[in-house]
């Protein structure tokens, strides 16, 4: 078990180094990743140890968001706080979209998913009011000052997703390396036996439904207060496949996974589109073979390869 | 005690158990037989919650356990270990362990007990399950539905595909959990193997209960045992 919090430490270790090493252009890059990957975590949850396919985390990235970004334009709420507005509105929400779409499963939990963010990016719109419709809200520099420190900034901006990411990263280490992690891989086996075994699965599983809208709502509150909007775009169906895409190319089930397969992902599809401007044929045919010759991900791979015990 | 009173089960519109009434008594071996198709499998699927009653209730030391929801029947105190084993393949022992380790404040004094009863898994704590001999894999089935402490332990034939060592020790295993007052329900197919540990033996045909007796009196006579079950 120690092995695992060393090889995760110095994984936060090494990001915390490229800091100081890498150039303007990819600092930015690794700031925004280390934050979607806090989604990616999220998903992971649910979707690789609980083993619940959502076709709806789009709205708890955005209940996180708008969360935090709405208290902010609206009330000149500090990023402190309005990050923790956020949080707990994803987490609200996750709990009550949990206890009600968890009622069903298989295709029709993914379908209820999918029905609840569309109805929740709907309401972003039409609540164009306070919400900025599809123009979404820019949040000024001048409030995304924390103790002093410019969270706008370069250098503050990467720290601050650095931490989020590190939190995330090793909660998320901590909770599946704890019994109710090891129910939810339980559930995710043979959700019956968990059940013989005197587990209240359906209240395993909403668990990991809220678990998994927390982390989501830590990386839309992060990610508005830190890239300064809060947008509609952010709560379509693509930013509900991209977390299943982030984790399946890192490797669904595995600790790193997520933030393996958001790093892959962001690099592939920005490599590709400067070469060519048919770059979704590039990444579309890098993720067939991927999934052909790597069907477990990277972390999948990892573990046959390196580490059998690999978290 | 577990006492199941007039239950009848169907699987849609085909009745399978009808009527069937049985007890099980703490420090005692009871043994379900019958031929393939008799409803074994399913009085224990029934006994569990996996499969709702049509008729009849399922006592638990007089608590009526077949009105709860599934998690809570093992709850009470049923352990079921079920054919086939289903364990969780990708966790490994350690881990399959700690997931039948419900309560945390006793958990590592069960835990040390069960891998008493069952050193061989102790040299597998780290292995997943999907790894281990089919015997190992009964043993950690076993060891799991045993974490919960159970009052009643349903087996559902433990010894299917074992090699004759893996048998005589889940045979021990069920010899020792009558010495501390568990209740045993076992499914098994090997005559021999109902002789050797049996307190009382419950003949099922075609859904029905036909003759409870001791097991005593089929040890004097296996003949009998053997014209029941028609081989």
């Amino acid at each position: 078990m120690r092995r695992d919090y060393l090889v995760h430490g110095a994984l936060l270790a090494a990001l915390l180094v490229a800091h100081f090493l890498l150039p303007a252009y990819h600092h930015g890059v690794m700031a925004r990743v280390m934050v979607l990957a806090c989604f990616a975590i999220g998903y992971n949850v649910l979707f690789g140890y609980t083993g619940l396919l959502s076709l709806g985390h789009a709205l708890f990235f955005a209940a996180g968001m708008y969360g935090a970004g709405m208290p902010m334009h609206l009330w000149g709420t500090g990023p402190g706080a309005a990050f923790a507005m956020g949080v707990l509105a994803a987490t609200l929400v996750a709990l009550v979209v949990g206890a009600l779409a968890l009622r069903t499963a298989g295709v029709a939990f993914m379908i209820v998913t999918l029905m609840f963010a569309q109805a929740g990016y709907l309401a972003l719109l039409l609540a164009s009011r306070w919400t900025g419709g599809d123009q979404g809200i820019v949040i000024a520099q001048a409030q995304r000052q924390l103790w002093s420190i410019d969270l706008s900034a370069e250098g503050p901006r990467y720290l601050a997703a650095l931490v989020l990411f590190g939190v995330c990263l090793i909660a998320s280490l901590a909770l599946m390396r704890s019994r109710r992690g090891r129910v939810l891989i339980a559930i995710r086996e043979n959700e019956e036996r968990a059940r013989l075994l005197g587990y209240d699965t359906f209240a395993m599983k909403l668990m990991a439904v809220t678990l998994s809208g927390t982390f989501a709502g830590v990386a839309g509150a992060g990610y508005g207060i830190l890239f300064g909007y809060v947008g509609a775009s952010f709560a379509t169906v693509q930013y509900s496949i991209y977390p299943l895409l982030w984790v399946l190319l890192g490797g669904a089930g595995t600790i790193l996974g997520p933030f393996l397969g958001t790093l892959f992902m962001y690099y592939l599809v920005d490599t590709a589109s400067d070469l060519t401007s048919a770059y979704l044929l590039v990444v579309g045919v890098v993720l067939i073979l991927l999934t052909l010759f790597a069907p477990g991900g990277i972390g999948g791979e990892l573990r046959r390869r390196l580490w059998r015990a690999m978290p | 005690m577990l006492q199941v009173e007039g239950i009848d089960v169907a699987y849609g519109p085909v009745p399978v158990l009808r009527g069937v009434s049985f007890a099980v008594q703490p420090g005692r071996i009871t043994c379900l037989l019958g031929r393939n198709g008799a409803g074994k499998t399913t009085t224990m699927k029934a006994i569990m919650g996996i499969l709702p009653l049509q008729a009849g209730r399922i006592m638990l030391d007089g608590v009526e356990v077949s009105r709860l929801p599934k998690h809570r029947v093992a709850q009470q105190g049923i352990g079921y270990v079920p054919q086939g084993r289903r364990l969780f393949a990708d966790l490994t022992v350690a881990e399959n362990l700690a997931v039948g380790l419900r309560t945390r404040a006793s958990g590592a004094a069960v835990r040390e007990e069960v891998l008493e009863i069952f050193p061989r898994l102790r040299e597998r704590l780290d292995q997943p399950a999907q790894t281990l001999s089919g015997g190992e894999q009964q043993m950690l089935a076993t060891a799991r539905a045993l974490c919960i402490r159970p009052k009643v332990l349903l087996l559902d034939e433990p010894t299917e595909g074992l090699q004759p060592s893996m048998i005589e020790a889940i045979r021990q295993v069920v010899v020792r959990m009558r010495a501390e007052g568990v209740a045993v329900l076992l499914v098994e197919q090997r005559v021999e193997a109902v002789l050797s540990v049996a307190d009382d033996v419950v003949f099922l045909e075609t859904g029905r209960v036909v003759e409870t007796v001791p097991a005593e009196a089929l040890r004097a006579d296996p003949g009998r045992l053997l014209r029941r079950l028609g081989v």
